[in-house]
């Protein structure tokens, strides 16, 4: 039996030239970018040629990259660094109700220190309006942080027509694109985001690193304080083997985007076919159209989700319930919950997110299985 | 070549590289996630945390990891700092911390909270009664660092902990990033809460430390999210980073066991040398300071200067902490240590790692009589 890897978007093998250019860095380039002799100039110059490029793949300039260690830091760093930067203008942020928790998580942190929130709904396809987020806006609001794709159900949502609205109300607005960087195009020169978050281990860089693009001017209170690093906002030794690493991807990632954007959406289309042509009874959660290529999160009524991810594993196939990040225990998902007003729903969902090792028989042998267990549970 | 800048960062070694490699490749999935390339990382990942636990003789429940020393630093004091706040809004630290602690406490005192300042003797050392006598009904967290990263003083951490053991309510942080190779603590014995530790200082990884918090210490966290370790750090864990880590740790322990005899007679024989230098004056003192570091002044010369030329040389030594040696101020913890402004201007930072030699002490020294005179001339210092 092969193992089928199925949860990339909880997190993505290394790319082997992603995992070359950071031993290559480690071994090569030892020193402290901040240390002013020959081996802290060689790291210096390798951290900057890597920001270079994590500029460049979004269009931005070099200063407007802060390195952090992941996703979760850029969206803490995001939303809290903004927030007390600006109390002074106004204590009210939006977001919505599908957030990553790295996200929901700290705005109700926010809660607590005084800030007020307002928590978008989405439609049943996990679509947020743009009326409601013109609504929602007062003369208090200072922030708009609403995510690029849907990490669980893979909604894409209309970022660019919410950053208009933002800044025409003179309101800062931030992404979280983990999931979908590297496979939506986003060009800073022409959509007015002013934060987004970015994480390396989601587009087959390294983990424990990430980055957040903060446009130039915006004004941060740092998270981590000491040495000068990032521009003062972001202390701490830059980690710059694991840059490295993080740009070898981002390169790859640039230059197949098309190609991979294409080849996710084949198996994600030859996916629904299968189960279809299995007999699978099952609907599609998220939008039809507007998703990202490598998530499909499928509702498969009447199944017991723990023990159905249980038997897919038993089968060699990783799959997920929903975020890895609320799991370590299957909790109902909050994605779903704001979809459906339907406990079912989300106790019975499950979600593949596809990546570049898998291929069109592996899809089929997952519909297989799934066809396989759901017999098994519904004549047991 | 000549790296003498180990205080700053220290090459990776061999088996740390494959280990990271190997778990990088083998160990991918993500420990959050229930199917099995998610349980064989948290696997891993625990194995790892059992692993460092057993090194510093703590519980593996007692082990968070973080991005490093920094991380460390900030999530130990703000997260003390601010989830104690309804008890007190006082703290306590020394004049020479790392930039890292400083201006965590400087955020802080933004806020409204009051930071005591410990002076430092000659040394560089504070005094254990100096601390008992700060502590106030409103005191939460003392933090002192281990040993200084530009001079090598060792604080006595011991003695502290142990006075400090008479306010039970009150949490005691040490920042152990330069002692964790080369003067590790006893963390029972010391009685410390929170201790940082940093990788890339014992030839680990770039990007990942530890925060040892003692069973029953509780602090507000910094990163929201996943509720990865035990909702204290949230973010997806850097397992191949982690693992690599805790072999580290375990290989420089196993260095310093070997090497601590030989690496004290090393920075013996170069503290000797340098007295024969005209003008040199040595900031590191002669007993109590971490056997990888000397901290050494040539009052009237500019310490860029020096270091230039002796990378030229191809030897590479740093002025105070990396993190500060872009700016052209003076060394705080030399001024704090009252030895002058002269001397906090024109420091050199020299530090060991275990695979130093003689020879290369030699080579520095015998540069320094070359260059120094030199210089003394064209300054007319």
């Amino acid at each position: 039996m092969k193992n089928i890897y199925a949860d990339h978007a909880a997190s993505a093998p290394v790319h082997h030239e992603a995992a070359k250019a950071m031993m290559e860095a480690m071994e090569n380039n030892i020193g402290n970018p901040s240390s002013i002799h020959h081996y802290g100039r060689k790291a210096r110059m390798q951290l900057d040629q890597a920001r270079q490029q994590l500029a460049d793949s979004i269009g931005a300039a070099v200063d407007e990259i802060i390195l952090t260690s992941g996703g979760t830091e850029a969206d803490n760093l995001a939303l809290v660094g903004y927030a007390k930067a600006h109390k002074d203008q106004g204590s009210h942020i939006i977001t919505t109700q599908i957030e990553h928790h790295a996200v929901l998580h700290t705005c109700e942190r926010l809660e607590n220190q005084g800030f007020d929130v307002t928590y978008i709904p989405v439609n049943q396809y996990g679509q947020v309006s743009l009326e409601a987020v013109q609504e929602a806006i007062t003369d208090k609001t200072i922030l708009v942080s609403v995510m690029h794709g849907n990490n669980e159900v893979g909604t894409i949502q209309p970022i660019e027509e919410i950053a208009d609205i933002a800044q025409a109300n003179n309101v800062a607005f931030h992404t979280d694109a983990v999931q979908s960087y590297g496979l939506m195009p986003i060009d800073m020169k022409q959509t007015p985001v002013t934060l987004m978050s970015v994480s390396s281990h989601k587009i087959n860089g390294p983990k424990g690193i990430g980055f957040l693009y903060a446009k130039k001017g915006t004004k941060l209170m740092p998270f981590l304080t000491g040495g000068e690093q990032e521009k003062k906002r972001r202390a701490g030794t830059e980690n710059v083997a694991a840059a490295a690493g993080f740009a070898k991807a981002v390169e790859m990632a640039v230059e197949q985007r098309e190609e991979r954007a294409g080849f996710y959406q084949q198996l994600s289309d030859y996916f629904l076919k299968c189960l279809e042509s299995e007999g699978v009874r099952f609907e599609l959660n998220g939008a039809k159209e507007e998703r990202l290529p490598h998530i499909t999160n499928i509702f498969i009524p009447n199944i017991s989700l723990e023990s159905f991810l249980v038997q897919l594993d038993l089968a060699g196939i990783a799959a997920s319930s929903g975020s890895a990040c609320t799991a370590g225990s299957v909790e109902p998902s909050h994605v779903l919950s704001a979809m459906f007003n339907d406990p079912n729903r989300s106790a019975s969902s499950l979600r593949f997110s596809f990546g570049q090792g898998n291929s069109f028989e592996e899809v089929e042998q997952i519909a297989k299985e799934i066809r396989t267990i759901v017999h098994r549970m519904n004549s047991g | 070549m000549v790296y003498l800048d180990n205080s700053a960062t220290t090459l990776p070694w061999q088996e740390v590289l494959d280990t990271y490699q190997q778990a990088a490749s083998a160990y991918f999935g993500n420990p959050s996630s229930l199917h099995r390339p998610g349980v064989e990382a948290e696997t891993l990942l625990g194995k790892a945390r059992e692993a460092a636990a057993s090194i510093l003789k703590v519980k593996s429940s007692e082990v968070i990891f973080t991005s490093g020393g920094t991380e460390g630093n900030n999530l130990a004091i703000k997260g003390t700092a601010v989830e104690h706040q309804n008890r007190g809004k006082h703290l306590i630290t020394s004049a020479v911390e790392h930039p890292s602690a400083l201006e965590a406490f400087a955020q802080l005192e933004a806020f409204g909270y009051e930071v005591t300042y410990l002076p430092v003797n000659k040394e560089g050392r504070i005094r254990p009664e100096d601390v008992e006598n700060a502590v106030r009904e409103d005191t939460t967290l003392v933090s002192i660092i281990h040993v200084n990263n530009e001079t090598g003083t060792i604080q006595p951490i011991e003695e502290i902990g142990k006075r400090l053991a008479a306010y039970p309510k009150l949490y005691f942080h040490t920042d152990h990033v330069q002692g964790a190779a080369h003067v590790p603590l006893d963390l029972g014995k010391a009685n410390v809460d929170l201790c940082t530790i940093s990788a890339h200082k014992f030839h680990g990884l770039k990007g990942t430390g530890m925060l040892y918090i003692k069973d029953g210490t509780v602090l507000s966290p910094l990163f929201h999210g996943g509720g990865q370790e035990q909702k204290i750090r949230a973010g997806t864990e850097n397992v191949p980073g982690i693992a690599a880590m805790a072999k580290a740790l375990r290989l420089a322990r196993e260095q310093h066991t070997k090497e601590a005899k030989r690496m004290y007679e090393l920075q013996k024989y170069l503290l000797q040398e340098l007295e024969k230098i005209d003008g040199a004056q040595v900031n590191t003192p002669q007993t109590g300071a971490a056997p990888h570091i000397v901290n050494v002044s040539f009052p009237g010369l500019k310490p860029e200067v020096i270091i230039q030329a002796l990378t030229k040389r191809d030897i590479h030594v740093s002025t105070k902490s990396a993190c500060s040696s872009k700016l052209n101020e003076p060394s705080h913890v030399i001024e704090a240590a009252g030895l002058g402004q002269e001397r906090a201007d024109s420091a050199i930072r020299i530090s060991f790692s275990f695979e130093t030699i003689k020879e290369e002490i030699e080579k520095l020294i015998d540069v320094f009589h070359e260059i120094i005179p030199e210089m003394k001339k064209v300054m007319g210092a």
